[in-house]
């Protein structure tokens, strides 16, 4: 999830405030597929972020690639558009309620010595792991990865060897928003959600970006482990309505004493 | 002749790169003093850290008496000390007398006062015409005059231009070089950061050479010239231009 | 000539509660005062440049100190300035914080919701000042608790806070705090340079900005007679605050009014329509297409282009 949102950022430097929305509708639509076709999340993920992947690559065409040389105030406006625009259509279409996905491996529990593992926590965090690996052979091996690294590191090289920016461009966008998609529907067994919770699982991806450094993928993945430990951890000592108070008051000291994170490359 | 700037032991580094190493030199009162060196040589950084924007690892920056470590870029301006930035920053919404009223309002609080100033200056250099315009559609040449401008606004005794001629032509260069003269003659102090050679040669009463970030010669300008080691810092460097004859 | 249309729109304003009905003075009261919360924003995020989308924060301190000290018998009338000034206590402690620690753009937007949101869930979790239910405002209908039992009451005096905004920002242009906020909106280092303390400058209209948004906060409690946190500390409230300068013309005097005087209609509206079908947040899709549009392709406001477009037509 945060993979995506610094992928996004790293090449475009703009920054997705609709990412956590954009993460619903990927839970909303495994829901669909659950619940009309059937279809096990765990296995419907792939759709999940093929779909969000089209979504990306529209708004980042249509939307996105027109302002990529405004001042930031503008790109920030017009996410935060693209986001209320996300964020309550899934209002009127889903309804305010919130909703969760039935997976059959959701029930499951394996006993591993004195632990009670959660089969669909576990399922989900072998397949995150699986893609982010994915994900970096993709962009260390191959030559499209190695160009999309290319356009992040410098715009104007990229431009010079004749690289189709726009459509790289559109590819990252599209690809940070398959990231959410997939992510999204590995999720939504274990979490509860509703249009309103696009903010809150926004805030989380700023955290973890942040801490681990805007731009650089290892530090999401690394920022991913740190935040989701804190987070537990927070849970575990706090009544759960404080727990996102925790995130926020996170979110605030890291913004105060690292905004370039730990393996940040650079400011936006 | 009394120093008006004192720089003792400058150096910085960042990361692994050593940009300005134990530099010293002094600018007096009045005078005009060149920065030269290759691309890379530490000039810019040079500038940055006698105005307030980058402290030093270690040395000293005093100017008129006080030592400037620990201040903020607009402090040091209060004192009396302007800078102009090689990749321009204008105000680009803003009118060409309201960028140079940003500057004037500092020691003329008072808006009107501010803005019979500001265009004061503007007709000095020859942009009165285009008070009004939005400093984004401004000529290169016109940017650099008001780059100028603004930075006389601030009322400075010594003003510190950073390649205020590169990318003019012979005859905008001839201006400008009339322009910095006029006000040197005034009485402002100028150290100039130039890859121009002519404007340079044509200016500066000394010149300090960089290289690596080390001053590597000093003196009057034909001495400069014609010293061994500067030549050498220079065969590697294409940049070196001298305005189109 | 300017300054006779102003004073004839003010007069038109003045008398209108005299032929409009309660429905339509309601509706005017709404778009006085978020035009009033528009301008006020308008003074940071504007002219400054300093997006805020945690607004709400300094209305719901506004309003959350003076219930609690009406409660205590304190009149609303002073106990408004004290809201005002702990609203504009808490912007100091963000911009300190933002300002010092160079937060920028994308970030500062971030401090300001981190901070919105943690108000709203202290003030949820806290008994003591109403928790996740909120606090009620007894109604006297006596004008020295700041209520009153004719609407038109609230209509003049939400018109008299925009007017009041609106008169800040005007004094604000023409000085120099103004001046320097339009120039810190383009280039902070260039400011730096030319002597500017864009730290004191940026402060000063963070403090005016939130104090003035906290007294927005008391004419809310005590019309309404309620507040709920998620309501008055929440994003939604931020949404619209900030949306009205932005589509209006941000950083422009009469953009914040003309941008009230456009969405509150429409979400209005939209509310009607949309909530009788049971479909809530219609209106804010409506906003976010809007805002889409208008950074597309208006990126400086309605009002600029407006502006434009009729000194075109008078050429």
């Amino acid at each position: 999830m945060a993979v995506g949102l610094t992928l996004i950022f790293g090449v475009m430097r703009v920054v997705n405030f609709a990412h956590g929305d954009m993460m619903v509708w990927g839970m909303y639509l495994a829901f669909v597929l659950a619940t009309r076709a059937g279809v096990d999340p765990y296995l419907s993920f792939v759709v999940c972020a093929a779909a969000l992947f089209g979504l990306g690559v529209v708004v980042q065409r249509g939307l996105v690639d027109r302002i990529v040389d405004a001042p930031h105030e503008m790109q920030i406006l017009l996410m935060l558009g693209v986001a209320l625009v996300l964020e309550n259509v899934a209002l009127l279409v889903f309804g305010p309620e919130p909703a969760r996905v039935r997976s059959p491996l959701g029930q499951l529990t394996w006993e591993l010595g004195p632990l009670y593992v959660d089969v669909a926590r576990l399922v989900t965090f072998a397949v995150a792991i699986v893609l982010t690996l994915a994900l970096w052979l993709f962009l260390f091996r191959t030559e499209l990865g190695r160009l999309i690294r290319a356009s992040a590191d410098n715009h104007y090289g990229a431009l010079v060897i004749g690289a189709d920016v726009r459509r790289i461009y559109a590819t990252a966008f599209g690809i940070g928003a398959a990231c959410v998609g997939a992510a999204g529907a590995l999720v939504s067994p274990i979490l509860p959600f509703q249009p309103v919770t696009g903010l809150a699982l926004s805030v989380t991806s700023f955290n973890i970006v942040i801490i681990g450094g805007m731009g650089s993928l290892v530090g999401a993945f690394i920022g991913g482990l740190l935040v989701s430990v804190a987070e537990s951890l927070g849970a575990v000592f706090l009544r759960p309505s404080l727990k996102e108070l925790f995130s926020f008051s996170l979110l605030i000291v890291i913004l105060l004493f690292r905004p370039a994170g730990l393996f940040g490359k650079r400011q936006p | 002749m009394t120093a008006l700037l004192t720089v003792d032991g400058l150096s910085r580094r960042f990361g692994g790169v050593q940009a300005v190493k134990d530099l010293s030199f002094s600018v007096g009162e009045g005078e005009v003093v060149g920065l030269i060196g290759p691309n890379g040589a530490g000039k810019t950084t040079a500038f940055a850290l006698i105005s307030g924007f980058l402290a030093p690892d270690a040395g000293a920056v005093r100017f008129r008496g006080r030592d400037l470590r620990g201040l903020k870029p607009h402090q040091v301006n209060a004192l009396g000390l302007a800078r102009t930035f090689q990749i321009m920053r204008p105000f680009s919404r803003l009118s060409v007398v309201r960028n140079v009223m940003i500057a004037t309002l500092g020691r003329h609080p008072a808006p009107a006062e501010a803005e019979r100033r500001a265009r004061a200056i503007l007709d000095e250099l020859g942009l009165g015409a285009r008070a009004q315009t939005p400093a984004g559609s401004l000529t290169l040449a016109e940017r650099k005059r008001l780059e100028l401008a603004r930075a006389l606004g601030t009322e400075p005794v010594l003003l510190l231009l950073d390649e205020v001629m590169s990318g003019l032509n012979a005859a905008e260069t001839e201006r400008m070089v009339e322009l910095v003269r006029a006000i040197n003659r005034r009485g402002v102090a100028i150290l100039l950061i130039e890859h121009v050679m002519r404007a340079v040669m044509s200016l500066a009463q000394r010149i300090v050479v960089l290289n690596y970030g080390e001053r590597i010669a000093e003196g009057r300008p034909e001495a400069v010239a014609a010293d061994r080691r500067v030549i050498e810092a220079y065969l590697g460097d294409e940049e070196v231009t001298s305005a189109p004859a | 000539m300017k300054a006779l249309a102003a004073a004839g729109a003010v007069a038109v304003l003045l008398a209108l509660p005299l032929v409009l009905s309660g429905y339509a003075i309601t509706i005017f009261i709404l778009i006085f005062f978020y035009a009033y919360l528009a301008q006020a924003w308008n003074i940071l995020g504007g002219y400054a440049g300093q997006l805020s989308a945690g607004h709400a924060a300094f209305v719901g301190i506004g309003g959350y100190t003076s219930a609690l000290l009406f409660e205590r018998g304190v009149t609303p009338w002073f106990g408004m300035f004290v809201g005002a000034a702990l609203a504009a206590g808490l912007g100091a402690v963000i911009g300190y914080l933002g300002f010092r620690f160079g937060l920028r753009g994308f970030y500062f937007v971030l401090l300001t919701v981190a901070f919105a949101e943690i108000c709203r869930i202290l003030a949820s979790n806290v008994e003591a000042v109403g928790g996740a239910i909120g606090l009620y405002i007894t109604f006297t209908g006596d004008p020295r608790h700041f209520q009153f039992r004719d609407p038109r009451a609230y209509y003049y005096i939400a018109l008299a806070l925009m007017l009041l905004a609106t008169g800040v920002a005007a004094l604000l242009e023409r000085r120099r705090l103004g001046i320097y906020l339009t120039a810190i909106r383009e280039d902070e280092t260039a400011c730096e340079a030319l002597g500017v303390d864009t730290f004191k400058y940026k402060m000063l209209a963070m403090v005016v900005s939130s104090f003035l948004t906290g007294l927005a906060g008391t004419f809310y409690a005590f019309q309404n007679f309620s507040l709920q946190p998620g309501a008055v500390f929440g994003i939604p409230l931020s949404v619209e605050i900030l949306i009205r300068p932005i589509i209006g013309g941000a950083g422009t005097l009469l953009g914040p009014v003309l941008g009230s005087f456009i969405l509150t209609p429409l979400a209005e509206v939209s509310r009607q329509y949309f909530g009788q079908g049971g479909l809530h947040g219609a209106h804010l899709v409506v906003y976010g297409v809007l805002l889409v549009a208008v950074v597309l392709f208006l990126p400086q406001g309605a009002y600029p282009f407006l502006r434009r477009l009729f000194q075109r037509g008078a050429a």
